[in-house]
């Protein structure tokens, strides 16, 4: 089974809220739509999955136009990041209700739903209401409803997001084991950066109603298109500044520069944008040509072996992520070291230049 | 060691006097009434049971109750399914949902003795336009204050009128709460109308109906005002309900010893029911 969505587009009231997307995904691995919220993920997957109607644009499956086909003919499953479960029926009937709706055998409903419980381990609770059960048991009992009915697509609508930090990540570490192997694709939104990392093998960045950037998720990472797609998979943000260009200088400010090497240097002067990821930006100097820069320390963060500041360069506010304790003081300077060779260079139209 | 502290009794004395004042010592004098003989010079007679012993074997009184759950049955028979069905066919969002809101909200907004008279001058055969419109137009022998049928049809009428909407809009509260994704995950399953409403639309309702019930449950077995000005309990007996048997006796014949033995057993009656519907409709959770 393969998703293919072409040039698809999503009106509300006038105002267009999925700009054309292109998009083609394949079974056999995670396809993670990151985003913010709002970005158009969860309106994109209801019109993969059928739930809402495509203003403009085709969703092929197969090679099949299924753009008017209805949710249930499209057999399809969607996870959602509340937990939805049939309040009033048992664990066994909620993940069997798809089968029996189809019309399937006793036999063979009750062979996949038991296949399905032991993988989710619910194999205990089958005869409990969903209220009975905690957060992690109920999300399981939906993901285990989807993997039952053997769909041909499996769409997965930020489904850890109400789980406590120990679940989720239970949770995030079983859920490719579910679905390998299965022929069904998988699109799986999510707003944090670090889940399409550890999951995806392909991620969609969206901003603002459109697919900014599609790949295998490293490839991605490592490659920004654009300055856009650089924000969408950073977590701190993105560090960016506008340095100007001149020979094989770049050039943030008076105190700030540094020598272009590789494609960089090729490039025609003028302004740029340059974006560094935090981890790039170090208080300790770690290799020769590392930047210094100054900068007015304004918030700290310790979170365990990290640790992280905000400090003010100029008029951009920068962030600095970097392993082990530091003695930062708000307010003060502080002497930073930026990674030349990690730097992204974007042109005035935000896509990648060097 | 334990420290005592009992300076929590004072916060609850307020509440505790409230109810003293407003329940308990109104209810100990009708006690004290259903228990004796009065007459005047407030002369009283002890009494014993006897009064209960009359009244549970009195024929009256099983005729009242036996109209009493035959009207509140019925009108509850109607109200909720029919309350129900009107929640469902309410528009969810839009322009259209005040406009119901206010709507169904108007009945239950006038006076309960407005809505007895109301309904007495609709029906008139010769000036009502309802009774006009039965007995000259379509040609039906109607007046409910000759005919037992009619007069039961119209109080019967008239409570629907007047109460379904209660029903219906806290029908509607318990459905506007469900999310969205449960009706995408039964659009996702292929799932029938039918079993929308079943697993998903009802069992969400259910709290929200309960009351529902409850509360209707009691405000038409305690029920006094709308018949009263509307049929008088007549014709004849056809309508009088416990609530109007009750005042007749109280008022009408001032048998004070009977009729608060009544009080009690007829108080009696609709806690053990609401009880018993309580516990039925909360049994499985």
């Amino acid at each position: 089974m393969a998703l293919e969505l072409r040039s698809v587009t999503k009106r509300i009231g006038g105002i267009q809220h999925i700009k054309p997307v292109n998009l083609r995904l394949e079974p056999g691995h995670f396809n993670v739509l990151l985003g913010e919220t709002g970005a158009g993920k969860t309106s994109l997957i209801k019109l993969m999955a059928g739930l809402d109607r495509c203003a403009t644009g085709q969703i092929m499956m197969d090679g099949r136009d299924v753009t008017a086909l209805s949710t249930q003919k499209r057999n399809i499953s969607l996870v959602h990041q509340f937990f939805v479960n049939y309040p009033h029926m048992s664990v066994f009937d909620n993940i069997a209700s798809p089968l029996r709706v189809a019309g399937m055998a006793r036999s063979e409903v009750e062979a996949r739903v038991e296949e399905a419980a032991d993988l989710l381990q619910l194999k205990p609770m089958l005869r409990r209401r969903p209220h009975e059960l905690s957060g992690g048991q109920q999300q399981r009992t939906a993901l285990a409803r989807a993997i039952a009915k053997e769909s041909n697509a499996v769409f997965l609508d930020e489904p850890l997001a109400n789980l406590d930090y120990k679940l989720r990540e239970e949770l995030r570490d079983q859920l490719p084991d579910l679905f390998a192997g299965r022929g069904a694709v998988v699109v799986y939104a999510t707003s944090e950066p670090e889940e399409a990392l550890l999951l995806g093998g392909r991620t969609g960045l969206m901003h603002d109603g459109r697919v900014t950037q599609f790949g295998p998720t490293a490839e991605i990472y490592r490659n920004p298109r654009d300055l856009i797609s650089a924000e969408v998979f950073s977590d701190p943000p993105i560090n960016a500044a506008q340095i100007q260009k001149q020979g094989s200088e770049a050039r943030l400010n008076a105190n700030v520069k540094w020598t272009l090497t590789g494609q960089a240097a090729d490039l025609t002067d003028g302004p740029y944008t340059v974006a560094v990821r935090p981890h790039h930006v170090s208080p300790v100097k770690s290799t020769d040509d590392a930047v210094p820069m100054m900068g007015t320390v304004q918030v700290t963060e310790l979170n365990g072996s990290e640790s992280s500041a905000h400090f003010l360069l100029g008029n951009d506010s920068w962030v600095s992520l970097a392993a082990g304790v530091h003695p930062y003081r708000v307010g003060e300077d502080h002497r930073f070291f930026m990674d030349a060779s990690k730097c992204f260079y974007f042109g005035p139209d935000g896509t990648l230049a060097a | 060691m334990k420290v005592e502290n009992q300076k929590a009794w004072y916060f609850v004395m307020p509440v505790l006097l409230l109810v003293a004042f407003n329940a308990l010592i109104p209810m100990m004098t009708v006690v004290n009434y259903s228990v004796q003989e009065t007459f005047g010079d407030n002369l009283f007679f002890w009494q014993g049971l006897d009064w209960f012993e009359k009244l549970l074997r009195s024929e009256r009184f099983h005729a009242a109750l036996g109209r009493q759950f035959l009207f509140t049955g019925t009108i509850l028979a109607i109200e909720v399914p029919l309350g129900v069905i009107i929640a469902l066919a309410m528009p969810r969002k839009g322009f259209w949902v005040p406009v119901c809101l206010v709507t169904m909200a108007l009945p239950m907004l006038i006076p309960w003795n407005v809505v007895g008279a109301m309904w007495n001058i609709f029906t008139l055969p010769d000036i009502g336009l309802l009774g006009y419109v039965m007995n000259h137009t379509l040609g039906i022998n109607y007046n409910m204050t000759q005919d037992p049928l009619a007069a039961w049809i119209t109080i019967i009428v008239m409570d629907v009128w007047h109460w379904t909407s209660l029903v219906a809009l806290l029908s509607y509260a318990g459905l506007v709460s469900i999310p969205d994704a449960y009706y995408q995950a039964a659009k996702i399953d292929g799932a029938s109308a039918w079993s929308v409403f079943r697993f998903i639309q009802l069992p969400k309702m259910k709290q929200v109906l309960i009351i529902a019930v409850l509360l209707r449950f009691m405000d038409s077995f305690n029920i006094y005002t709308e018949p009263f000005v509307l049929t008088g309990g007549g014709p004849g007996n056809s309508t009088t309900l416990l609530s109007i048997d009750l005042e007749k006796m109280a008022l009408g014949q001032f048998d004070l010893g009977p009729a608060a033995a009544m009080s009690l057993i007829y108080f009696a009656i609709t806690l053990l029911a609401s009880w018993l519907f309580y516990t039925l409709m909360t049994r499985n959770n």
